[in-house]
C-alpha cells in the first residue's frame, strides 16, 4: 500500500472522517447516528491511515493507546449512568440542561453516555485492529 | 418481499450450519459469521418490515403521526452486529494463536493430545 | 450442643492451614477433640439417665423443614459416647500408628470429618439432617478406606464401599422424605406421636423397603455385607473406629431409632429376623475360615451387626435391650480386637494368624489385652459380653414369634462361631511357641497399647459391675428404643435357668471348635464364595463401566462438529416434530409487502456470494463473499426504514473485512478433509434446519404482532427523553443499561484479544 495518491488522499480524509464521526455522534439522538457508528466510522479512519503510513505513525498520531480509551469511556458511560443517583433519582434517569445549544441540540446525561460509547468502540476496534496488525509484521 | 427475506434466511441459517460442521477452523468462524447475519435479518423480518418510515421523530413534532418501523428489533440488531465484531475479533485471534501452535487449521488436530489420554 | 456436633469440621477446616505442623508428637493435640467431646457428653449422663432429654433447635433452613434440632436421649447418649469415646482412644493409638505418615493432616481432618458427621447422625432430630450427616459419613469413609491412595485395592474398595452406602443413601432419602410427607413433619418425635397414621397408610411397606435399604447398606448386611471386608483396607485405626464401633452400627441406630415409629410390625419384624439370621449366620461362619485377622474381624463384625439387626427385629423389650448392651459390648471387644491386630500388624507386618504365635513373650500388655476382649467376645462369666449373650439367649428364647427354636438355636450357631473367632483373633497370635522370624518385634509406643487395654478392661469392669453402666446409659438406651421408662437392671446372675445352659454350651463348643479345627483358606469352600453377592455387583459395575466408556467415546468424542451435528438433528427433530403436528401452514397475502426490482437483485447477488462463500477453495474469496453478503444485508436494511442499523452494519462488515484478510493473508487453501458422504449428510442436515427455521418463521408472521412496547417507545421518545431518533433512544436511554453490559463485553473482547495477541508461550507449550 505505497500508493502515493492514497497515502496522501489519507492526510487529508483522516481529520474529515474524524469530524464527520463527531457529527454522526452528536446528532445521535435526533438523527440516525449515534455512538457506535460514530465510533465506528471514526477507528476505520484510524485504520484507512494506519493502512497507508504504518500502525507504528497512526499511534503517534493519537495522544493515548487506544487500549486506553476503553476504560476511558466505561467510566465516562458508568458515570453519566450513575449521576442521577446523586441528584436522588433512579439510575439511567436523563438529565437535562434545560436551554438547547446550537448544532448539538439538548445536552444531557444520555449525550455523555453516547460520547462514552464512542470513545469505548474507538478503543475496542483499534486495540484489537492494531493489535494483530503488529501481531502479523 | 417477506418471502424473499425468508428463503435468504433459511439460507443463511443453511450454509451457516454446512459451515459449522466443516472441519477448517476458517471455515467455522464463516459459518458464524453467517449464522448470525441469518439470526439478525430473522429478527429484522418478525419485527414488521415498514418500507420509508424510519423511527425518527418529525422536527415539528413530539410524537409519531403515522406508522413506522419498529425501533426495538433495530435495536436489538445494533447491538448484535457490534457484539459479532467484538466475537469474531476473539475467534479469529484465537485461531491465529492456535495456527500458530499446531500449525494446522484442522479443528481435529486439536483432539489428538485427549485422545492419548482415552 | 450444635458447635459440639460440627466441632469435628471447625477442627478439619483448622488443619488445611495448620495441618504441616502436625508432622510430629504436636498431633496429640488433636486427641483434646474427642476427650473433650467426650467429657461434654458425658456430663449429659444423669440428666438422661433420670429421664430428661436434652433438646437443641436451630433454624436452618426453614421453609424446607430441614432445622438443626438434636435431641439426645439415651439411645443418643450411647452412641455419642462411644463415638466420642472410643475416638479419644483412636485418636490416640493414631498418633502413634501414623506417625511419620506425608499426609497425617489428612488423615486427622478426614477422621475429625466422621466425628462430627456420626455425631450429627445420632443426635439428629430432623430426619433430612440426619441424612445429611449420613451421607457425610458415608464420605468421610470413602475417603479413609481410600486412604492410602497410591493402592489400587484401596481405591476400588473405596469406590464399592461409596457406591453401596451411598446407593442405600439415596433410597434412605426417599424414605425418610416419604415418612417426613407421610406423617406430615420431620422430626422423629414428632413422627413417634403420628405411627398409627404411618403404620397404617398404604405406602407403609415401601417407606420400610426403603429405610431398610439404606439401613442395611450402612451396616453391611447380606447381600450388601461385602464392602466391609473391602473397607479393610484402611488404614486399621479407621477399621477400628468406623468399620467395627461406629460407623456400620449407623444403620443399627437407625433402626433403633425409628423403631417407634415404624416397628412392631409383621412388616418390620420378618424381614429383619430372615436378614439378620442370614447375616449374623453367614458372617460368623466365613469369618473363621478366614486367615487374614483383619478379615476374620470383618466377617465376625458383620456377624455382630445381623445380630443386632435381629434383634431390633425381634422387637420385644427384652431383645431391644439386649441390642442396647450388645451394641456396647460389641464395641468395646471389637476396637479392641481391631487395634490389638493393627499392633500386631504394624510391628510384624503380616496379619495371617498362620504365621502369628507366641508374641505375649514380646508385647505382654498386647496380649492381655487381645485375651481380656476374646474373653469378652466369648462371653465368659463377669465379662460384659456374658451379660450380652445371656440377654440375647433370653430375647429368642422369649419371644412370641411361632419359630423360636430355630431362631434360638440360629444365635447359639452364630455365637459359638464367634467365639471361635474372637479366639482367634485375640489369643492365637498370643500363644505357642515364638518363631525365629518374629523376634525382633518389640512393643510398641504406650500410645498404641495403651487403648486397646483400657477397651479390654472397661468391657470387665462392666461386666463385673453391670449396675451403674446399667442404669446409667443402657437402660435409657433401651427406654429409647422401646419408648418407656421402664427397663429391667442388668445382673450378673440369673440363676440357673435353659439360658445358662445355653451359655456354657456356646462356650464350651466353641473353645473346642479353636482347639480342633485347622486354618483352611476360605477357597476350599466353593459353596460360601459362591454366594458372594461381591462378583455380580462387580459384574454389574463393570457393565456400566463399559455402557459409559462406550457412551463417552461415541457421544462425546471431543469432534466440535459431531456435537454440533447431534444437538442440530435433535433439534431439527424436534422442530419437525413440533410444525408437522402444529398449525397448517398458510401464507396471508395481505401482510405481504410488494416486491420491488432492486430488491431482487440485492437478493440475487447475496445469494451468489453465499454460493460463493460456501464453495470457494480460497480462503480469500470466502472472506470477500462474506463481506460481499454483509453489504446486501446492509443494503436491505436501508430499503427497510434502518438507517442506523445500515451504517452500523457497513462499517462492522468493513472492519471484519480488514480483520479477516490481515490475519489469514498467510494462511494456505482449504484443505478439502471431508468426502462426499459426509458432506451430503451435513447438506442434508443443515438444509433441513435452514427450511425448518424459514417455516417456522413464517408461521410466527402469520401470528399477531405485539406492538405495546413500540408504541410506548415511541410516543415517550420525545417528551421523555428529549429524542427524536428512537433506535438511539432505546440504546442509551431506555434501555442504556443494556447497552453499558454490551460495551462492558466489547471491553472483554479487546481485553481478551490483546493478552492472547501479546501472550508468550512458554517454551514447553510450543509444539
Amino acid at each position: 500500500m505505497k500508493s502515493i495518491i492514497l497515502k496522501t488522499a489519507t492526510e487529508y480524509l483522516l481529520p474529515i472522517l474524524l469530524l464527520f464521526s463527531i457529527f454522526i455522534l452528536l446528532r445521535g439522538h435526533y438523527y440516525p447516528g449515534g455512538g457506535f457508528v460514530g465510533g465506528l466510522i471514526a477507528s476505520i479512519a484510524f485504520v484507512l491511515h494506519s493502512f497507508t503510513h504504518g500502525v507504528n505513525s497512526t499511534l503517534r498520531l493519537l495522544p493515548v493507546h487506544p487500549s486506553g480509551l476503553v476504560p476511558f469511556g466505561l467510566v465516562l458511560s458508568a458515570t453519566s449512568m450513575l449521576l442521577p443517583l446523586m441528584a436522588g433519582k433512579p439510575a439511567m434517569t436523563g438529565l437535562w440542561i434545560e436551554e438547547p445549544i446550537p448544532v448539538i441540540g439538548m445536552i444531557g446525561s444520555a449525550l455523555f453516555f453516547d460520547i462514552g460509547v464512542y470513545f469505548l468502540v474507538i478503543g475496542v476496534v483499534l486495540t484489537i485492529l492494531f493489535s494483530i496488525f503488529q501481531y502479523s509484521e | 418481499m417477506e418471502i424473499l427475506l425468508l428463503i435468504l434466511i433459511a439460507l443463511l441459517y443453511s450454509t451457516g450450519i454446512y459451515m459449522l460442521l466443516r472441519r477448517s477452523m476458517v471455515k467455522l468462524l464463516i459459518g458464524l459469521g453467517l449464522l448470525g447475519n441469518g439470526v439478525n435479518i430473522l429478527i429484522f423480518l418478525l419485527g414488521s418490515i415498514t418500507k420509508g418510515k424510519p423511527p425518527v421523530i418529525d422536527d415539528k413534532a413530539s410524537l409519531f403521526r403515522d406508522i413506522y418501523a419498529d425501533p426495538i428489533p433495530q435495536a436489538l440488531i445494533l447491538t448484535a452486529i457490534v457484539i459479532s465484531f467484538g466475537l469474531q475479533a476473539f475467534a479469529i485471534v484465537l485461531l491465529k494463536r492456535v495456527y500458530v501452535l499446531v500449525n494446522s487449521d484442522d479443528l481435529d488436530d486439536l483432539n489428538t493430545p485427549e485422545e492419548e489420554d482415552i | 450442643m450444635l458447635t459440639a456436633v460440627l466441632a469435628g469440621f471447625f477442627v478439619s477446616i483448622l488443619l488445611i492451614p495448620f495441618g504441616k505442623y502436625l508432622k510430629n508428637r504436636l498431633s496429640v493435640l488433636l486427641v483434646l477433640l474427642p476427650a473433650l467431646l467426650f467429657g461434654y457428653f458425658a456430663g449429659f449422663i444423669p440428666a438422661v439417665s433420670a429421664g430428661n432429654p436434652v433438646y437443641s433447635h436451630h433454624a436452618w433452613v426453614p421453609s424446607a423443614g430441614i432445622n438443626l434440632d438434636f435431641h439426645l436421649d439415651g439411645l443418643s447418649l450411647l452412641f455419642c459416647l462411644l463415638i466420642t469415646g472410643i475416638g479419644t482412644l483412636v485418636y490416640i493409638y493414631a498418633v502413634a500408628y501414623m506417625k511419620g505418615h506425608p499426609y497425617l493432616d489428612r488423615f486427622f481432618a478426614y477422621l475429625s470429618i466422621f466425628m462430627a458427621a456420626m455425631l450429627g447422625v445420632v443426635l439428629s432430630d430432623n430426619v433430612l439432617l440426619l441424612f445429611i450427616f449420613w451421607e457425610l459419613t458415608s464420605i468421610s469413609s470413602f475417603f479413609l478406606i481410600g486412604f492410602n491412595n497410591d493402592n489400587a485395592d484401596s481405591r476400588k474398595s473405596s469406590i464399592t464401599a461409596l457406591a453401596i452406602t451411598a446407593g442405600g443413601g439415596f433410597l434412605l432419602m426417599a424414605g425418610l422424605i416419604l415418612a417426613g410427607y407421610l406423617s406430615d413433619t420431620h422430626s422423629i418425635r414428632e413422627m413417634i406421636l403420628s405411627n398409627a397414621i404411618l403404620k397404617s397408610h398404604s405406602l407403609y411397606g415401601l417407606v420400610l423397603l426403603l429405610v431398610f435399604a439404606g439401613a442395611f447398606t450402612k451396616s453391611a448386611q447380606f447381600p450388601f455385607h461385602f464392602w466391609l471386608p473391602g473397607a479393610m483396607k484402611a488404614p486399621t485405626p479407621v477399621s477400628a473406629y468406623l468399620h467395627s464401633a461406629t460407623m456400620v452400627k449407623a444403620g443399627i441406630y437407625l433402626l433403633a431409632r425409628l423403631f417407634p415409629v415404624l416397628g412392631g410390625t409383621d412388616y418390620w419384624t420378618v424381614p429383619l429376623v430372615i436378614i439378620g439370621g442370614c447375616t449374623m449366620l453367614l458372617g460368623a461362619i466365613i469369618s473363621i475360615f478366614k486367615k487374614d485377622l483383619k478379615e476374620i474381624l470383618a466377617y465376625s463384625t458383620i456377624s455382630a451387626l445381623g445380630v443386632l439387626v435381629f434383634l431390633i427385629g425381634v422387637g420385644t423389650e427384652a431383645a431391644l435391650t439386649a441390642a442396647a448392651v450388645f451394641i456396647l459390648v460389641h464395641a468395646l471387644y471389637k476396637a479392641t480386637l481391631f487395634l490389638v491386630t493393627g499392633i500386631i500388624d504394624h510391628e510384624t507386618q503380616t496379619r495371617d494368624i498362620s504365621q502369628l504365635s507366641g508374641l505375649r513373650k514380646l508385647m505382654l500388655p498386647v496380649a492381655i489385652a487381645g485375651a481380656l476382649a476374646a474373653l469378652s467376645s466369648a462371653g465368659i462369666p463377669l465379662t460384659l459380653g456374658f451379660i450380652g449373650k445371656d440377654l440375647i439367649y433370653e430375647a429368642t428364647l422369649h419371644t412370641k414369634l411361632n419359630f423360636l427354636f430355630i431362631l434360638t438355636a440360629i444365635a447359639v450357631i452364630t455365637n459359638i462361631f464367634l467365639v471361635s473367632a474372637g479366639f482367634l483373633a485375640g489369643i492365637k497370635p498370643f500363644t505357642g511357641s515364638l518363631p525365629e522370624r518374629l523376634s525382633g518385634v518389640h512393643l510398641p509406643h504406650w500410645f498404641m497399647w495403651m487403648p486397646p487395654l483400657i477397651l479390654a478392661f472397661l468391657g470387665i469392669l462392666f461386666g463385673s459391675f453391670p449396675g451403674w453402666v446399667g442404669t446409667s446409659v443402657l437402660q435409657p438406651a433401651a427406654a429409647a428404643i422401646t419408648n418407656n421408662t421402664a427397663g429391667s437392671p442388668l445382673k450378673i446372675w440369673h440363676g440357673f435357668n435353659l439360658v445358662l445352659l445355653l451359655s456354657a454350651v456356646t462356650i464350651v463348643s466353641g473353645t473346642l471348635l479353636y482347639l480342633f479345627k485347622k486354618t483352611t483358606a476360605a477357597s476350599s469352600y466353593p459353596l460360601l464364595s459362591a454366594i458372594s453377592a461381591e462378583k455380580t455387583f462387580k459384574r454389574m459395575g463393570d457393565y456400566v463401566k463399559g455402557f459409559s466408556t462406550w457412551y463417552s467415546n461415541t457421544m462425546h468424542n471431543g469432534f466440535l462438529r459431531s456435537y454440533l451435528l447431534r444437538i442440530i438433528i435433535f433439534a431439527v427433530l424436534l422442530l419437525a416434530y413440533r410444525v408437522i403436528n402444529g398449525e397448517p401452514l398458510e401464507i396471508s397475502l395481505a401482510r405481504i409487502s410488494t416486491i420491488s426490482i432492486y430488491e431482487i437483485v440485492v437478493a440475487g447477488i447475496l445469494i451468489a456470494a453465499v454460493y460463493m462463500t460456501v464453495t470457494s477453495t480460497s480462503r480469500l474469496t470466502a472472506v470477500v463473499g462474506t463481506s460481499v453478503i454483509g453489504y446486501c444485508i446492509c443494503l436491505m436494511f436501508v430499503f427497510y426504514s434502518a438507517p442506523d442499523l445500515a451504517m452500523t452494519q457497513f462499517t462492522i462488515d468493513t472492519l471484519t473485512l480488514v480483520l479477516f484478510v490481515f490475519v489469514l493473508f498467510r494462511l494456505p487453501p482449504f484443505l478439502n478433509f471431508a468426502n462426499s458422504k459426509v458432506r451430503l449428510r451435513d447438506g442434508i442436515v443443515s438444509t433441513s434446519f435452514g427450511v425448518l427455521i424459514g417455516i417456522i418463521a413464517l408461521q410466527a408472521l402469520n401470528e399477531p404482532i405485539q406492538t405495546d412496547i413500540s408504541k410506548f417507545y415511541g410516543e415517550n421518545a420525545y417528551t421523555m427523553a428529549k429524542g427524536r431518533n428512537v433506535v438511539n433512544v432505546i440504546l442509551v436511554d431506555f434501555r442504556g443499561m443494556d447497552t453499558m453490559f454490551e460495551i462492558v463485553v466489547l471491553s472483554i473482547a479487546a481485553l481478551g484479544v490483546f493478552s492472547l495477541i501479546n501472550l508468550r508461550l512458554k517454551s514447553s507449550e510450543k509444539e
